[in-house]
């Protein structure tokens, strides 16, 4: 019964997602969207993938990790060498961009995963301080005056990479996996105690989440003609930490929320340079006062359309029910 | 009765943090089946002593075997796998899990469904986790938890987290549970009943439990065999009426006598 509903709910999804798609294709052959919301459109793509590997990172398994910008910069970096120096077709690129950006993952996580809270985020930062550098310092990549890459970014190619990321993700959140990397967050010690081998769960949700970004990286670099190792600082990692945190903590429709309305707000604030940076601070401080605990706090946007039938479900059913 | 092999053997274990010797030349020996106390004023290391037990920390000194198994230098989640599980004195739930999925967790181990068919939503990912449902339902129901089941571990009043941290680590599938001070900030109802429910579920689940209490009403009441621990070091083993008898124990909690 509840498996029907559970594939009723992911197949709904999934044709709406596919209908959106199709309607978006047709308006961008039309000429409806300029080129102007075009890329607006392909920046909240791959701004959504970037938030929901983070998402698996920061909000799932508790891991404060701030260097996400460096696994964009392996997989901008990767892509770019794969179809601009090899001359490989674009899909290859990507699946490698993720690949190598899971493997730093994996290499950058085993050491620094056994560390806790602020300790990690400091080995996180230096972690993608130390990519950008390494880009800038290697000539075959163009050094500090980048690398330039032809737009093969197409609309099917992104909301592909979209929806894939957020349907994994989601599958492993919503499974005794998932739940092992909730219990690390909640409590390591007796998630440790009660048989969760929490280093393979915290490494594996690293390297999941660094996949992604890496996906993200290679639709970027096709996306903006040029990559460069300034794109890729700390600020890049504290935009994407800010679509997580303001999205609420551990949930992935909140994340995903927040990419979308704060790459809208960046974008259109792009007509006022002068003023934007101040306008978008005010917007995250406004947030953080009023709603300290994220646009979606911990629910999920499916938490809505649920009332009818939660007398069943799972963790949702629970937030209803509790005043805080 | 019982069969009398024995479950867990600790010879001469210790561990010293610097200078410190927290646990020193502690042996135990506890048979299968067995309720056995380990009492001992604050600071004695009772608390220390599980951590070595459980994996927290690495003995620096001594040995530790469950049914034979050497266990020293074993990482927690492997020892809970060889059948030690433990409650916490301060009570350390996942709180903004529901309660059916803190017991979830626990059951984790056991799960045959890979990260892959999870990922992929293969058929081996819908029985495990049906699997896993049911069996964590039937389990609440032991421990009268069924009827909050969907209510977050954080919400539920003290005495059922209480409750619900002994079913999450009778989940595990302990062969041996250790439960630091259970009864801690209970009234004497609650501590009367879950003086039942330890009784119940060691009948059930044929259990060996270890028991840290500073409740002596308890302690005196369920344990067949008592330890007593003080600056580390035992002072003390027998039955409850030995133990209350014994001077030194006196002595450790009272002070020396004047006269």
């Amino acid at each position: 019964m509840k498996k029907l509903n559970n594939a009723k709910g992911f197949w709904g999804s999934v044709v709406l997602a596919v209908v959106f798609a199709v309607v978006v294709q047709f308006l961008i052959n039309g000429g409806t969207l300029n080129p102007f919301y075009v890329n607006a459109l392909f920046s909240i793509g791959i701004n959504i993938i970037l938030a929901a590997s983070l998402h698996l990172i920061i909000g799932i398994t508790g891991q404060f990790s701030i260097g996400h910008s460096g696994f964009l910069a392996v997989g901008a970096y990767v892509s770019a060498i794969i179809t601009m120096k090899l001359g490989l077709p674009f899909p290859v690129a990507i699946l490698a961009a993720g690949a190598a950006a899971a493997v730093a993952g994996l290499v950058i996580g085993v050491p620094t995963l056994r560390l806790r809270g602020d300790y990690l985020a400091i080995a996180t930062l230096g972690f993608a301080e130390i990519m950008r550098i390494v880009f800038l310092n290697i000539d075959y990549v163009g050094g500090a005056s980048g690398m330039t890459v032809s737009h093969l970014i197409t609309w099917p190619w992104l909301i592909a990479c979209v929806a894939i990321t957020i349907i994994i993700i989601v599958n492993f959140t919503n499974s005794t996996h998932g739940r092992a990397c909730i219990s690390i967050r909640e409590n390591e010690i007796a998630a440790d105690a009660m048989g969760i081998n929490t280093t393979y769960y915290k490494v594996m949700a690293f390297v999941i989440g660094a996949f992604f970004a890496g996906v993200a990286g290679a639709l970027h670099a096709h996306n903006f003609y040029i990559i460069q190792p300034t794109n890729f600082g700390f600020l890049k990692s504290f935009d994407i930490l800010i679509f997580v945190v303001l999205g609420g903590l551990g949930s992935m429709s909140g994340a995903v929320l927040a990419a979308i309305l704060l790459t809208i707000i960046s974008t259109f604030l792009a007509n006022y340079p002068e003023v934007r940076m101040v306008i978008y601070s005010l917007v995250l401080i406004a947030m953080m006062l009023f709603r300290p605990q994220g646009l979606m706090g911990t629910k999920e946007i499916t938490s809505f359309f649920k009332l009818g039938k939660s007398a069943q479900g799972g963790s949702q059913d629970a937030n209803k029910n509790t005043v805080a | 009765m019982r069969t009398k092999t024995q479950l867990l053997k600790v010879e001469n274990a210790g561990i010293r943090f610097g200078g410190l010797k927290a646990v020193s030349g502690v042996n135990l020996e506890l048979l299968q089946g067995e309720l056995v106390g380990l009492i001992g004023p604050n600071g004695a290391g009772k608390t220390t002593f599980f951590n070595l037990l459980t994996g927290v920390y690495v003995p620096t000194e001594g040995t530790i075997s469950l049914a034979g198994e050497k266990l020293n230098g074993n990482k927690p989640y492997k020892i809970t796998k060889k059948g030690i599980s433990r409650t916490f004195q301060n009570i350390r739930l996942f709180g903004e899990l529901s309660v059916l999925d803190n017991v979830k967790v626990a059951y984790h181990s056991l799960a045959k469904h890979s990260i892959f068919s999870s990922i992929f939503r293969l058929p081996s990912h819908f029985s495990g986790e049906r699997e896993m449902e049911e069996r964590a339902i039937e389990f609440l129901k032991i421990f009268k938890l069924d009827n909050v089941q969907h209510e977050m571990a954080k919400n539920l009043p003290y005495g059922q987290q209480r409750r619900l941290e002994i079913a999450r680590a009778l989940a595990a599938n302990p062969k041996l549970l250790l439960l630091d001070e259970p009864a801690a900030g209970m009234n004497p109802q609650e501590t009367d009943e879950l003086m039942n429910l330890i009784a119940l579920i060691r009948e059930k689940f044929s259990l060996t439990i270890l028991l840290i209490e500073h409740d002596m009403n308890l302690v005196m009441g369920v344990c067949e065999r008592i330890y007593v621990l003080d600056h580390g070091q035992l002072i003390a083993d027998g039955t409850p009426e030995e133990i209350r008898n014994n001077p030194k124990v006196i002595e450790a909690y009272l002070g020396e006598e004047v006269s």
